[in-house]
């Protein structure tokens, strides 16, 4: 297990900005838990930069999203520090609890596999008392569902939302006809349960749902021959069901007929896109990149916008309790800006944030759901995901 | 939004009579040429589009890269705009509809405005995290006060010794003293508040909340947030009412507020706060400005990217015209 810490980090950024630093009298820390050699990051598949993927730790974005509020929490005589630690595996978990808790940790933010981050779950309160923990790197909706826990905050995206978004999209054009690519892993089944729950819900119909395999075998051929494979005429479009990405990228102009591909590649279901530029979004994505010298991605912004509402929890109830905090992010008493150009609050069902998603594409942003004309008799953003008459969550309190 | 509205000046004029009486008296009698033409910014088209009053397309003029908040010199002879992306500011000659100059800025400055006889410029640098004054004269940066992130709207007060900055991230109003060169004290609004505009006395500011479907009211006496109007929207949800630009009427009885994605333009009783009418216009409505005679509002709508010209001459105000302004409208400035 290996900790790193960052002392007095807004305090060494209002000083960088010329504003006039007192050390504040209240100094917080903010807890990070990843996995040391974490696969998702590793440099050969980060440069690959698969749509939907993460390209930087979780803590870069945390950190400028406390950075961001700097200024509100200096003006309340608040202070963050981000500790983080990485365990190598799930037996290391207690002895980072234990030392997050030594440093009075409150507010978790979790950058790490579903496996591991369902451990932490079980193990954080027992070992640290009231926690916040905040999910900026994992879509599953099993966490948002049959596993979801009260103290357990989702700010990227849900599959499901991701999906809904996707196929709101393509109600709105009238791209109903889907032809879908589904290859074998588990990832990629569980996005297509979830394309095809999007589906009935916005009247997309899946005309034919074929299987892929990344292959070169010619015995294979029709598995993996992306022209055999998107002949179907009656599609408007492919779906391609690809939870690594490799596969998904070379659907794209290899397709049989000259159809939009959407998915995994092509048109891509995202938090965050760094062409975006409307509502201040290109501000925040320069501040990024110049933070860390690459594109913001929807991972980043899940964990900056995780930076922001821990802010706004300390602003909000300074003293605290944590589990005041946590009652006012769940009740959506506090509202954060996520540069989406909407207020958003956390669902108090499932934990998950609502927002706006991008249907992106690698050049740009050509749309945002929930789409114009879609309805919601409480609230349009929550047309993306499980509403709270369908979510599966039991342990809401 | 047109800063330069009918509060403004005559706070302004204050200041410009004390600064040269040969200003003053051109000013004083003067019939300008183009009265009532709008000059709309587009920030994606790096042009300003100029229209008469009734909306018609006059001609368009290049200017420096992201156009967007503008103002006029006190001749009324050049409209000053500020450019984002090429971090400028531009000189337009009216009467030739040329940019005929450019002065270099800070990283992405978005606001501005001058001191009484418009020899500094301070302006919102939002990606410096700065309010920067400059000297008109000379384009040398005179000094920098820190602000939180993205500050964004800047009102000068007559005095030329207060200044007003909102700071998009930090969610609060930055009060500057000038002269000493910094912050006097935060206010805190609503979340992403805006823009400034006066009361016709001066003696209120009105600062929008985009992201809290509110306008905060500062008393520019004590410098304290005195009221909040919330604007709730029958059949619409608060969170699609995002108040940006505003523009006094021309009796400085009530004022004009476009609502953003609401694409709603609420006119507001300056004394009972209440919304007297709201008037349908394009998506996300953002600034405003108003002609000479207050009898045409002008909505400039940011994600449609029109302007939507609005007869507000009578007791219930209609939209009678929407026209094409380039691709993201930012501000309409209006010859007074």
């Amino acid at each position: 297990m290996i900790g790193r810490f960052w002392p007095g980090v807004l305090g060494v950024v209002l000083a960088l900005s010329g504003l006039p630093v007192s050390w504040a009298a209240s100094t917080h820390v903010v807890g990070v838990v990843e996995l040391n050699g974490d696969p998702r990051y590793s440099p050969r598949r980060t440069e690959r930069a698969y749509p939907g993927h993460p390209t930087s730790r979780a803590a870069e974005g945390l950190r400028l999203g406390l950075s961001d509020s700097g200024y509100e929490l200096r003006s309340q005589g608040l202070s963050v520090d981000v500790h983080v630690v990485a365990v190598r595996e799930a037996s290391e978990l207690p002895a980072a609890l234990k030392e997050l808790s030594a440093r009075k940790v409150g507010h978790l933010v979790a950058d790490l596999p579903p496996e591991l981050l369902g451990a932490l779950v079980q193990q954080a309160p027992g070992a640290m008392g009231s926690v916040v923990i905040f999910n900026t790197s994992q879509d599953d909706d099993g966490l948002r569902g049959t596993h979801c826990a009260p103290f357990l905050l989702h700010t990227l995206p849900s599959r499901a939302m991701l999906n809904d978004a996707l196929a709101q999209f393509l109600a709105a054009r009238k791209w109903t006809q889907v032809l879908s690519l589904t290859g074998p892993s588990p990832g990629d089944a569980l996005q297509q349960q979830a394309m095809e729950r999007s589906a009935r819900r916005f009247g997309v119909r899946l005309v034919e749902q074929k299987p892929f395999k990344l292959t070169g075998d010619p015995r294979e051929r029709d598995l993996g021959n992306v022209r055999l494979l998107t002949a179907n005429r009656q599609a408007d479009v492919v779906w391609v069901n690809d939870a690594d990405g490799e596969f998904a990228r070379t659907v794209p102009y290899n397709n049989n007929l000259p159809r939009p591909v959407v998915g995994a590649s092509g048109l891509t279901p995202l938090a965050w896109h760094p062409q975006h530029e409307r509502f201040g979004a290109p501000q925040l994505s320069r501040r990024f990149i110049r933070q860390t010298s690459k594109p913001m991605v929807g991972h980043d912004w899940a964990s900056w916008i995780a930076g922001r509402a821990i802010a706004a929890a300390l602003l909000a109830h300074p003293k605290g309790p944590v589990s005041e905090q946590l009652r006012a992010l769940r009740s959506g008493a506090i509202t954060l800006d996520g540069f989406k150009g909407k207020q958003l609050t956390f669902r108090s069902w499932d934990g998950q944030l609502r927002q706006p998603v991008f249907l992106s594409h690698g050049d740009g942003v050509a749309g945002m759901a929930p789409m114009d004309g879609v309805l919601h008799p409480t609230d349009v953003m929550d047309t993306l995901g499980f509403e709270e008459r369908e979510s599966a969550c039991r342990r809401r309190q | 939004m047109r800063q330069w509205n009918v509060a403004r000046q005559g706070l302004k004029a204050i200041g410009r009579w004390a600064v040269g009486a040969s200003v003053a008296a051109l000013m004083a009698g003067a019939a300008w040429a183009n009265s009532g033409n709008v000059y709309v910014s587009s920030e994606k088209d790096n042009k300003l589009f100029v229209f008469n009053g009734k909306g018609d397309r006059l001609a368009e003029i290049p200017t420096c890269e992201r156009p967007r908040h503008m103002m006029f010199s006190l001749d009324r002879k050049q409209i000053f705009v500020c450019c984002g992306n090429s971090n400028e500011l531009g000189v337009v000659d009216v009467a030739t509809n040329k940019m005929v100059r450019t002065m270099a800025l800070g990283d992405s400055p978005e606001i501005f405005d001058f001191n009484a006889d418009q020899s500094v410029i301070y302006v919102s640098i939002e990606e410096e995290n700065v309010m920067a004054a400059y000297d008109m004269k000379s384009g040398s940066r005179l000094f920098d006060i820190a602000t939180a992130g993205e500050p964004e709207g800047i009102y000068v007060m007559p005095s030329g010794k207060i200044a007003y900055v909102t700071s998009e991230v930090g969610n609060v109003v930055h009060v500057m003293d000038l002269e000493n060169r910094k912050v006097l004290k935060d206010l805190k609004v609503g979340k992403r508040p805006r823009r400034f505009t006066p009361s016709a006395d001066g003696k209120e500011v009105w600062v929008s909340n985009e992201l809290s479907n509110s306008i905060s009211v500062i008393d520019t006496a004590t410098h304290t947030v005195k009221d909040t109007i919330v604007f709730k929207i029958q059949g619409m949800r608060n969170t699609d009412v995002q108040p940006v630009g505003m523009v006094l009427s021309k009796d400085g009885k009530s004022m004009w507020v476009g609502l953003g994605p609401s694409q709603r333009a609420a006119q507001v009783d300056m004394a009972t706060r209440k919304v007297l009418q709201l008037v349908q216009v394009g998506k996300r409505a953002w600034n405003v400005g108003m002609s000479p005679d207050g009898k045409t509002l002008y909505v400039v709508n940011g994600l449609s990217d029109d302007v939507t010209v609005v007869d507000v001459s009578g007791s219930q105000a209609r939209a009678v015209r929407t026209v094409a302004s380039g691709r993201v409208p930012h501000s309409a400035l209006v010859m007074p």
